[in-house]
């Protein structure tokens, strides 16, 4: 990590939390000036590179120096917009840099596919855009600035959803469900903050905590609390409020599916944990009683049914949306049970998701892109003409269902450990049914991969078709992560302990 | 340096070398069969000389996942009995497979061998896991790597036969056995295999050991306790040789012997005594055994009918592990040695049959003695052995069951042991009856079968009776594991 910040130009390491963000929104705008798809897509990969290069320099510092506080503009807190790093947000900064740069790479055969050339500059652009959203919303210590760079990402979302209209005008009505739930949730958010400034007279989260804790909550900040918690759930894809994510992520392109699925529901994630356990406090007495009787109950809930529902979806990529929403239930169970144990279980399941998920969306985005598949029954016989993708698929499914040897295993373990140290035996039950559940859809995807025999057409049985290597490099790089976290779970459980740590104060 | 830690890491290197040989040779069919008996002609050697330095406990560190997370290899005496067994039956049935396969011109043979590499080398990793989580990551691998071998077929029936297969070993181990060992480790603060019971020595509650007991029982799908049996006569749509050494050796009896070990070393026999669930898990693997037997006779297939004989045959250990008594659970130990060699007669008399004569049902079966008498000499010989007549090995198991019953107050299950022998009679015996003084119905048989179908069960039918005059040095070799375990927790208590 020094190494990586010696290489920076001097001032650039310092500098690093506002860079992170206002380096993809220039691109973005650099981006949308070029003329061939080509070209844009080379500005977003350097781009990529280089917020990846930031986040491991904010990891370094951040684990060395501790909490970083870099005030916008010279401006200081808590008047200024403060730019905060710790150690809770700083794992997202890297999953969504790392992720990204990987999505990115696999982007280009992808996107030149799905998008018309004439609109693929246009859409890195707004694909920018949404990136440097997420990382704002991620690093931000100001409230408001939250419901800003929310609003930055989403509404990008719902222009790179709609994108794939190209193959399926069915995304244009996805798009447009999203815009109108999400800009509900928005709403929904900002009129929680608007009550906690009212309260606070402040917009600075750290202040706004030190606030809350001296004057005490009213019913103002329990509305607050109660807006908040819908806005960002709906972001975060908390059930029931998820119903806009199955059509988004099975029509969306099949790259923006794999980078959204992978980041942008995690980044609303930690925005909610941040409010709950930072700017509100977990022994607050409405908090934690929305421990039990409201996150654990969703993401129980979530985990059933949602399984259930992806056994039975035909679409391939809205089985695995469904999967997601149950597999956030996961992350909402582990934050509902209101120990520092929970919360890092919840994180750690957040990170190896991101590489499950991003590796089954890659892989099926590569079968789209060599035979036009998307239906459950049409993925027959892809383990003999597209091995090296099918075999990414199944690492990356078996790690879904928790199989050992892959990272699944290794969050279900610290998962049922928090449960059972909590005492609570239901969740414990919740979470083998649910995996039991996930057994049954991803045995339907690899039992098609790899049981059934490929589709002929006039006599003729499809030929093997390698996906091009700016496809399989990311996938493989994720499907492999999926094993090496196994064996050294040490980086990941490292990060998701500190982080829990860091907002329980090690409780 | 040749040390017994070097020696555990070979015994999981030998078989992945061999695979990967195997894959590499898979154009030249005659290589590829060398690559196959090499290795297991080496892992043999290896585990005889593990079997030689078990009771030193050699302790081999493969991987920290986390804090408190490890991979570990310890030996110990029992370990390597399942050890040697597998690896030793391995060689005889490879010199089987190559028989079988060729002569019934199986496809993607290479694929075969390979999955077959690494079903071994994950049944050795079971076989000297250190702790539940390893040994829990090899079962689960052991599960994994006999799918293709199940599906070999590729036709609608295999593919069936192996879908039930996979989920239910997969659902039990996911939805019973993996919440069991995390609860382990969370109420031990390790899953470490310990002399005297790791549960006991942390003084957890009767109560709490026995919801863990009942979700260890039905959890380790592979023991084919019912109602989680039906895998096995499903896993019986692949090929004889997959039958013989992984459904009547490797696969099962990895379950069989995880039961053991965790009856032994996680539990203790003294908290399992204490335990309320476990009379009642005895009653269920006594009515799997009469149950099974019953349902063994119904059928017509011989395959299928071994396959309930080998459900039914396998809850002795169950049982064995259930009454608690070092003599019952010394049997059930026993059981896995002496029902693995005569089982795997008869999963490879069956496969001879059908080499020969493309006959899977017995009552086509008449007369067929008088063309392969050999065969069917080794198949009654296995056979009587199953029933437990002397002097055949499976007499062993039986007795020390039967006293153990006793002397740990069951002594209505020996009624059921009794039972479970005479039905073993009445469904085993009929085929080699048939074969030997039936008329035979078409005249003569063509072709005679390959000697490398012949060979193996006739020599695994000596092995039977040998092993019965074994059982001293057995004896001597298995007692410290459970007398002097007893001894500590009665020490402890």
């Amino acid at each position: 990590m020094d190494m990586l910040a010696s290489l920076l130009p001097a001032g650039a390491a310092v500098h690093a939390p506002a860079l992170i963000v206002v380096v993809p929104l220039i691109a973005a705008a650099i981006a949308a000036l070029m003329p061939r798809g080509p070209w844009a897509w080379g500005v977003t990969l350097v781009t990529a590179i280089v917020v990846a290069v930031l986040s491991l320099v904010l990891l370094g510092q951040v684990s060395t120096g501790g909490v970083i506080s870099y005030a916008m503009g010279g401006w200081p807190p808590p008047w200024g917009i403060e730019l905060r790093v710790d150690m809770l947000n700083v794992p997202l900064l890297l999953l969504v840099g790392i992720v990204g740069l990987l999505c990115v790479i696999y982007a280009l055969p992808s996107v030149a596919d799905e998008i018309g050339p004439r609109k693929e500059a246009l859409f890195y652009s707004a694909f920018l855009v949404c990136f440097a959203g997420l990382l704002g919303v991620t690093i931000t210590g100001d409230a408001f600035n939250v419901f800003v760079f929310l609003e930055i990402s989403s509404i990008s979302t719902y222009t790179i959803i709609a994108m794939g209209a190209a193959k399926d005008r069915r995304a244009l009505t996805a798009s447009y469900n999203y815009l109108v739930l999400g800009t509900i949730g928005a709403t929904f958010f900002v009129i929680g903050v608007g009550f906690l400034y009212m309260a606070t007279g402040t917009l600075n989260m750290a202040d706004m905590a030190v606030i809350l804790e001296a004057n005490g909550h009213n019913r103002v900040t329990q509305a607050a609390f109660a807006f908040i918690v819908v806005g960002l759930g709906l972001k975060a894809a908390m059930f029931p409020l998820h119903v806009w994510l199955p059509n988004a992520y099975a029509f969306a392109p099949n790259f923006v599916t794999a980078f959204l699925a992978s980041t942008a529901t995690k980044v609303a994630f930690y925005a909610l944990i941040r409010f709950v356990f930072s700017v509100f406090h977990p022994d607050v007495s409405f908090v934690s009683m929305s421990f039990t009787w409201l996150f654990a109950v969703v993401g129980v809930v979530a985990m059933m049914v949602a399984s259930v529902q992806a056994v039975f979806q035909t679409d391939a990529r809205r089985l695995l949306a469904y999967s997601s929403v149950a597999q956030v239930g996961y992350m909402m169970l582990g934050l509902g049970m209101g120990t520092a144990a929970g919360l890092s279980a919840g994180l750690l399941h957040l990170m190896n998701h991101a590489l499950m998920k991003g590796a089954l969306f890659m892989a099926l985005g590569a079968f789209a892109l060599n035979f036009g598949v998307r239906r459950v029954k049409d993925l027959a016989g892809l383990g003999q003409t597209m091995p090296a993708s099918a075999m990414a698929f199944t690492v990356a499914g078996l790690s879904l269902v928790g199989v050992p040897l892959t990272v699944g295993f290794t969050s279900k373990w610290y998962l049922v450990t928090a449960a059972l140290d909590r005492g609570w035996w239901w969740a414990v039950a919740a979470l083998m049914i649910s995996s039991l559940l996930a057994l049954a859809y991803v045995a339907r995807l690899l039992a098609a991969i790899w049981m059934e025999t490929p589709p002929s057409h006039h006599g003729e049985i499809a030929k093997r078709r390698l996906a091009p290597w700016m496809v399989l490099a990311p996938m493989g790089i994720l499907a492999v992560a999926n094993v090496y976290f196994f064996f050294h779970a040490d980086p990941l459980v490292g990060l998701a302990r500190a982080a829990a740590d860091a907002v329980m104060g090690g409780q | 340096m040749w040390t017994p830690e070097l020696s555990l890491a070979l015994a999981l290197a030998i078989p992945a070398i061999g695979g990967v040989a195997v894959a590499l040779l898979g154009r030249q069919p005659n290589l590829r069969e060398g690559a196959t008996l090499v290795a297991a002609v080496l892992l043999a050697l290896n585990v005889a000389y593990l079997v030689e330095v078990a009771r030193g406990h050699p302790t081999l560190e493969l991987a920290t996942l986390a804090p408190g997370l490890h991979l570990v290899f310890r030996l110990e005496p029992l370990g390597a009995v399942f050890a040697a067994v597998a690896s030793g039956l391995w060689i005889v049935n490879s010199l089987y497979s190559i028989g079988y396969m060729r002569g019934n011109n199986e496809k993607n043979q290479t694929r075969f061998y390979v999955c077959f590499c690494i079903a071994i080398g994950a049944a050795m990793g079971v076989a000297l896991s250190g702790n539940l989580l390893t040994m829990f990551l090899f079962y689960e691998v052991l599960t994994l790597s006999t799918y293709p071998l199940v599906a070999h077929k590729g036709d609608a029936n295999a593919k069936r036969g192996a879908a039930i297969y996979l989920s239910i070993l997969l659902g039990t181990s996911i939805g019973l056995l993996l919440p069991a060992v995390i609860a382990t480790h969370f109420l031990a603060g390790s899953t470490d295999f310990v002399a005297g019971g790791l549960l006991a020595i942390n003084d957890v509650t009767p109560a709490i050991a026995s919801v863990l007991l009942v979700l260890f029982a039905f959890g380790i799908g592979k023991a084919a306790l019912m109602p989680v049996h039906p895998w096995l006569p499903n896993a019986m749509v692949a090929p004889t040789p997959v039958s013989a050494l992984l459904h009547a050796v490797a696969v099962v009896k990895a379950g069989v012997f995880a039961m053991l070990k965790v009856g032994t070393y996680i539990f203790g026999p003294a908290l399992i005594a204490a335990a309320p669930a476990s009379d009642a898990l005895a009653w269920i693997a006594a009515i799997s055994i009469v149950l099974a037997s019953v349902v063994a006779m119904t059928k017509d297939n011989l395959k299928a009918r071994l396959a309930f004989s080998t459900v039914s045959q396998l809850s002795y250990v169950t049982l064995g592990v259930m009454l608690a008594s070092p003599l019952a659970m010394l049997g059930g130990a026993l059981q896995i040695v002496m029902h693995a060699w005569g089982k795997i007669t008869l999963f490879m008399s069956a496969g001879a049959i059908y080499t020969a004569t493309k006959k899977t049902e017995i009552s086509q079966m008449a007369g067929l003695g008088r063309y392969m008498p050999w065969l069917f000499i080794a198949y009654t010989v296995g056979a009587l052995s199953i029933i437990g007549l002397p002097p055949l090995g499976g007499t062993w198991p039986k007795l020390f069951l039967m006293q153990g019953a006793w002397e740990s107050g069951h002594g209505l299950l020996i009624v059921a042991l009794v039972a479970s022998s005479i039905l073993n009679v009445a469904y085993l015996l009929p085929v080699s009856a048939r074969g030997f003084f039936a008329k035979p119905e078409e005249a003569g048989l063509k072709k005679k079968p390959p000697m490398f179908v012949i060979l193996p069960p006739v020599i695994t039918a000596a092995g039977v009776i040998v092993l019965f005059f074994l059982i001293g040095p057995l004896r001597d070799y298995l007692a410290p594991v459970f007398f002097s375990s007893s001894l500590a927790a009665e020490a402890a208590s």
